[in-house]
């Protein structure tokens, strides 16, 4: 070389260091990095994320004096359980947009060159999901306590049990929608958007399905998020009535084995 | 440059002085449309522990999809690949801990921090809490990441952001580095700083490091070894010196005239290799060691009464090696080329 390039070359070798030893990581360790990680936003930036956590407040705030004024003052208690399970099927069904944009950025590659197993990833970023249901439940809660809504810790926190798998589930399938669409957001982003409001608006979060014709209770019936959200309404109601927790548990639990299932195998073909 | 510091450990690797990289009819094809594209056509290949080799080739000739193929992110549709003594396909998990990996996109997650990210890769390959954290630390201070650690991803230049995919790859100090295109987008100060690193880490670890690139500049002052792809296939494969000599200087004389420009071009097709190219009073001779046999050929031309009035003689560029391979100039198969270097190194070639 003639050329001489006076540029900053910077001063230490990255070579130079002291002996680390490598071992074999087990599965339960990857999925705990892997879970670290994407816990990281969190813990670093608290505020943004609580901000983003707030918006089930603003829906409630508009929505329910809308609801139906009635004696009890029942209709909030009905109608929070419902926004505790619409809130978790929404920020489940978007985690794969955080995928996606990773998968733009070119640090889900990486990951998949890493010796982290493709279970553990999906495992791992899934399980992320019982985070924010934990915490915009409590937010929920806690912003609705001083209204005509009476609060019973007990209820809420079984019913949080009930729906962690439901958001586990949901979140591993989102993200598994995410690596299908590769490069391509929008396709993320047409899919996410089609299935979501039929999920909705057939688990009878907004209106009861009471009045609803016979195609709709039908359409209903096969949908696991009407048992979940009917689970809520018993349990936050400070009710435990077996035969319907065990029916929105089961469909919970349905949800997260088969979102798994079909999250890790999507992500052991992802490339 | 610090002196060599450290003895590498080999124990990721298990050919027993073997290639550890090694490809047999290695092909890919990727199906668009009904159309199936051959990305990759039959690569035989051998990279030998120690080599620092540049895949060079136009955007679309195959380099990435056979990195890819090499790392695990994509299966071959025919023919097998061995890294580091394991198959790519059969053994992914042996292969995924045995290499480092800088891709086209950045390592570091755009919402996370670097810091963070390298110790997440560092626990990936089995680094304890304290290890991890040091040699993050360490590997911070050597890319002058130090006081850029802690700020999220998305702050960081293009520039810095590179540094860091680069510092990711080596967190668990791979025996082998893949790199794919790691210059581009980098301003020729970047450029120049990240060449230096992996050079250094080639000669001071002997890390095995395998490159794509479309820069030929990057090529030749980089790597030991240059594999020219075109079309999914290995068009040639030396090092850059030798790829060069091969096609040889490029000797350009001016007479006075025709005529003594076709006497002399008779006398210059006697040197054993020469093509010879008579325009006007214009000769042009492309000939192996042609800087050696341009006195003797002054001389020579002189005595015989045919002067020459302007001589020039300049070393063939890998451009035109590619040229003279493919019928098709490198820079014109693709406009994204550097901006100022390669002027300087054409001259340097001279």
């Amino acid at each position: 070389m003639t050329i001489q390039i006076e540029a900053p070359v910077a001063s230490a070798s990255p070579n130079r260091r002291a002996p680390v030893a490598a071992k074999r990581v087990g599965l339960l360790a990857d999925i705990v990095n892997v879970l670290v990680r994407e816990l990281q936003p969190v813990l670093r930036q608290p505020a943004s994320v609580l901000f983003a956590m707030v918006q089930p407040l603003v829906f409630l705030g508009l929505f329910a004096p809308l609801l139906p004024a009635t004696a009890d003052g029942s209709a909030l208690q009905w109608f929070v359980p419902g926004i505790v399970s619409m809130t978790a099927l929404m920020s489940a069904s978007f985690t794969g947009a955080n995928l996606s944009e990773e998968i733009i950025s070119g640090s889900f590659e990486r990951l998949l060159v890493s010796p982290v197993r493709r279970s553990a990833l999906m495992i791992g970023k899934a399980l992320r999901e019982m985070v924010p249901l934990l915490l915009q439940t409590a937010i929920i809660v806690l912003a609705v306590a001083p209204f005509s809504f009476d609060l019973h810790v007990g209820g809420v926190l079984v019913g949080v049990l009930v729906l962690a798998p439901f958001s586990v589930g949901l979140g591993s399938l989102s993200l598994a929608l995410a690596v299908a669409a590769k490069e391509q957001a929008w396709v993320f982003w047409t899919v996410q958007q089609t299935v979501i409001f039929p999920l909705l608006l057939l688990a009878g979060v907004l209106l009861p399905l009471d009045g609803a014709p016979g195609w709709l209770q039908t359409a209903a019936d096969l949908n696991p998020l009407k048992y979940v959200v009917e689970a809520e309404r018993a349990l936050f109601d400070g009710s435990f009535p077996i035969e319907t927790v065990a029916a929105g548990f089961g469909a919970s639990a349905l949800v997260g084995v088969l979102g798994l299932w079909v999250g890790v195998r999507t992500m052991n073909r992802a490339s | 440059m610090p002196p060599s510091v450290v003895v590498m450990e080999t124990n990721h690797i298990k050919t027993g002085g073997g290639p550890v990289i090694r490809t047999t009819g290695l092909t890919r094809h990727f199906t668009r449309n009904k159309q199936t594209i051959e990305a990759v056509r039959g690569l035989d290949l051998e990279v030998a522990a120690g080599e620092l080799v540049a895949f060079l080739g136009p955007n679309g000739a195959g380099k990435s999809t056979t990195l890819r193929m090499l790392t695990t992110l994509i299966a071959p549709t025919a023919g097998s690949a061995e890294v580091a003594g394991h198959d790519v396909v059969a053994d992914r998990a042996a292969v995924r801990r045995s290499i480092g990996y800088v891709g086209q996109g950045n390592a570091a997650g755009h919402q996370f921090r670097g810091r963070d990210e390298l110790i997440c890769q560092a626990r990936a390959h089995g680094l304890s809490r304290r290890d991890a954290r040091m040699r993050s630390d360490q590997l911070l201070e050597a890319f002058d990441l130090g006081e850029h650690a802690d700020r999220p991803v998305s702050q960081l230049s293009g520039g810095q952001r590179r540094r860091l995919d680069v510092a990711i790859g080596l967190v668990q100090e791979p025996a082998i580095l893949f790199l794919d295109e790691p210059s581009t987008g980098l301003d020729p100060q970047n450029r120049v700083n990240l060449q230096e690193q992996v050079r250094r880490l080639n000669q001071e670890l002997g890390t095995t490091i395998v490159l794509t690139t479309h820069y030929l500049e990057e090529a030749d002052a980089l790597a030991g070894r240059v594999i020219v792809i075109d079309h999914g296939k290995v068009i040639a494969d030396d090092t850059a010196a030798g790829l060069k000599s091969a096609l040889g200087d490029l000797v350009s004389m001016d007479f006075a005239d025709a005529d003594a420009a076709h006497a002399a071009a008779q006398r210059a097709d006697r040197i054993p290799g020469a093509q010879v190219t008579v325009t006007d009073s214009h000769v042009a001779v492309r000939v192996p060691f042609g800087r050696d046999a341009a006195p003797g050929l002054v001389a020579e031309l002189a005595g015989a009464g045919m002067p020459i009035a302007r001589l020039e003689v300049v070393g063939p560029t890998l451009d035109d090696v590619f040229l003279n391979l493919t019928g098709r100039s490198l820079r014109e198969s693709d406009n994204t080329g550097p901006v100022v270097d390669g002027a300087a190194t054409e001259g340097e070639a001279a």
